[in-house]
């Protein structure tokens, strides 16, 4: 995908036009230990509104602590994380989950409660967390189970589904409360390329459908250059490499081009 | 050699500060969150149901045996003393007083305790906490506070269901098996006992519900990685709330006394 392109290829709709003004999430200095291990070593980023931007790097490189950073799940020791203009990592819990109201996230598990039904999952946020009476909320967890094509197992239990279904249901529950922001943490990982791409091409409609802005921590390379608008790399805890898509695959950083083409031989020897 | 040994003492006696620091700190987190809606009446009422109704069973069991040894106890020592009349307010009194309490909760605290350990890790490491925390739920509120109320409700009434289906496992033995009189058992028992007796028996009842809860739902909480971590969760949990409740046993007796 391209911002130029109006036609987004993977998916034949219509790409919507990149919003202007600043982006919606920003890290500034982002520094997180965990276990002793520096793992977020001065990340700055920008993820821009409306787009979908994927993050990539080798497994334990910082992504999904970075993602987490981004909704406050995780505090940093340095830094700041900005959504739109406010320092999320300097509120309260109160305040933060004012914030949280405009996320969705899809979790690398799905993360379902496993003692209610994939309804109750996905009619779970609402249920909670809005005023909406029992009839729309049925109307809207319906429309949503629908959209990922489950609406025929809105009875089962998470043990009783696939790990695609999982996921489905999962990103349905994420998308449910109409959020502006969704995180997904490897929403692919782990599924065979059919279901995979099943589900990227789902998270391409939706996006095309209601102009989220999405951000995808992936280990699908080079598939998910397809996907999306902007790539980040991170490595060792630090971006080094981020950009529309087009310009990170043409990187001449040789971990990026050892990341894009999976080499043994590189900057990096696991072995 | 000694200053290894005292950098391991002093980094130990840190570590159990810090815990204890920790524990402090979410219990008092849950005791704030309780006035405020909303009030989870659902998930109490459910709770009640998994930490009391599904403990009965267990309950009564242990409760007609602890009565009826201590009948058996009781009868051979106080024949001793030709003071056989007296075993009626002897197995009322162990039994409201100390055995109806620290009993019921370490069987909480084996059968449900463990569990909720258990329940809560796993919604730790598959992310489902994390998940509540996106969505902007507040996870103690919503996972906490109902265990924790559920606890403080469910342990003083399987208390008393203990301490009578004591009294009746008790009276069985003595009166039916080993022939004192029915009359002087209960005449005996209801002229020893105080209402002070039993308003202890039910303040230690609720001071354990609330430690049970508190440390169960704590260790789940904070639990380490993997299934390694919930189980080493699930045992600490056990074992903690189990020593708390017999230190705390203690320490109530003697205020109360």
């Amino acid at each position: 995908m391209s911002d130029r392109s109006w036609i987004c290829e993977p998916c034949g709709l219509e790409t919507l036009p990149a919003p202007e003004g600043k982006p919606v999430i920003r890290l500034v200095g982002l520094e997180k230990t965990l276990d002793g291990k520096k793992v977020l070593d001065g990340v700055n980023l920008d993820i821009p509104r409306q787009r979908i931007t994927a993050i990539i790097g080798l497994s334990g490189a910082g992504k999904s602590v970075m993602l987490k950073h981004m909704i406050g799940l995780l505090r940093p020791e340095r830094g700041q994380v900005l959504v739109d203009g406010v320092d999320i990592s300097r509120l309260s819990r109160k305040e933060l989950y004012h914030v949280r109201r405009r996320f969705g996230m899809l979790f690398q598990g799905g993360a379902l409660f496993d003692s209610l039904t994939v309804y109750e999952n996905v009619a779970f946020p609402l249920q909670e967390k809005t005023n909406l009476g029992e009839g729309e909320i049925r109307e809207r967890v319906l429309s949503r189970l629908a959209q990922v094509g489950l609406e025929e197992a809105r009875g089962k239990y998470p043990d009783e589904l696939s790990g695609g279904m999982v996921r489905r249901v999962a990103f349905a529950r994420a998308m449910v409360t109409d959020p502006e922001i969704i995180l997904f943490d490897e929403p692919t990982t782990g599924l065979d390329p059919i279901i995979r791409n099943s589900i990227l091409n789902l998270i391409c409609h939706t996006y095309h459908q209601h102009g989220f802005t999405m951000v995808m921590i992936s280990h699908d390379i080079p598939e998910i250059f397809q996907w999306s608008h902007n790539v980040v790399v991170l490595h060792d805890g630090k971006v080094i490499e981020a950009g529309p898509t087009a310009e990170v695959v043409q990187s001449v950083n040789p971990f990026v081009q050892q990341l894009i083409r999976g080499d043994i031989a590189g900057p990096v020897h696991l072995m | 050699m000694m200053v290894s040994l005292a950098e391991t003492i002093g980094k130990r006696t840190l570590q159990a500060i810090d815990h204890m620091g920790k524990m402090a700190i979410f219990l008092t987190g849950t005791i704030a969150s309780l006035p405020f809606p909303p009030y989870q009446l659902r998930r109490i009422v459910k709770q009640i149901h998994f930490i009391g109704v599904k403990s009965l069973f267990v309950i009564v069991l242990t409760a007609a045996f602890t009565g009826m040894v201590l009948a058996l106890q009781g009868y051979y020592t106080l024949r001793k003393f030709g003071s056989e009349g007296l075993l009626g307010s002897a197995v009322a009194l162990s039994l409201i007083r100390e055995l109806g309490p620290v009993l019921t909760a370490l069987m909480v605290t084996g059968r449900a305790g463990s569990a909720l350990t258990a329940e809560i890790g796993i919604m730790r490491i598959g992310e489902q906490i994390d998940s509540l925390e996106s969505m902007g739920i507040d996870p103690i509120k919503f996972i906490v506070v109902p265990r924790l109320c559920a606890a403080i409700l469910s342990v003083p009434l399987l208390t008393a269901i203990f301490d009578v289906v004591g009294i009746l496992g008790g009276y069985l033995v003595g009166v039916k098996l080993l022939g004192v009189n029915a009359g002087v058992f209960f005449g005996q028992m209801k002229a020893s006992l105080e209402w002070k007796d039993v308003a202890n028996g039910f303040l230690k009842s609720v001071v354990f519900g609330l430690i049970i809860a508190w440390v169960c739902t704590f260790k789940g909480y904070f639990t380490g990685r993997g299934a390694e971590g919930v189980s080493q969760s699930t045992t600490s949990a056990v074992v903690l709330s189990s020593v708390m409740v017999l230190v705390g046993d203690y320490f109530l007796t003697s205020v109360l006394l």
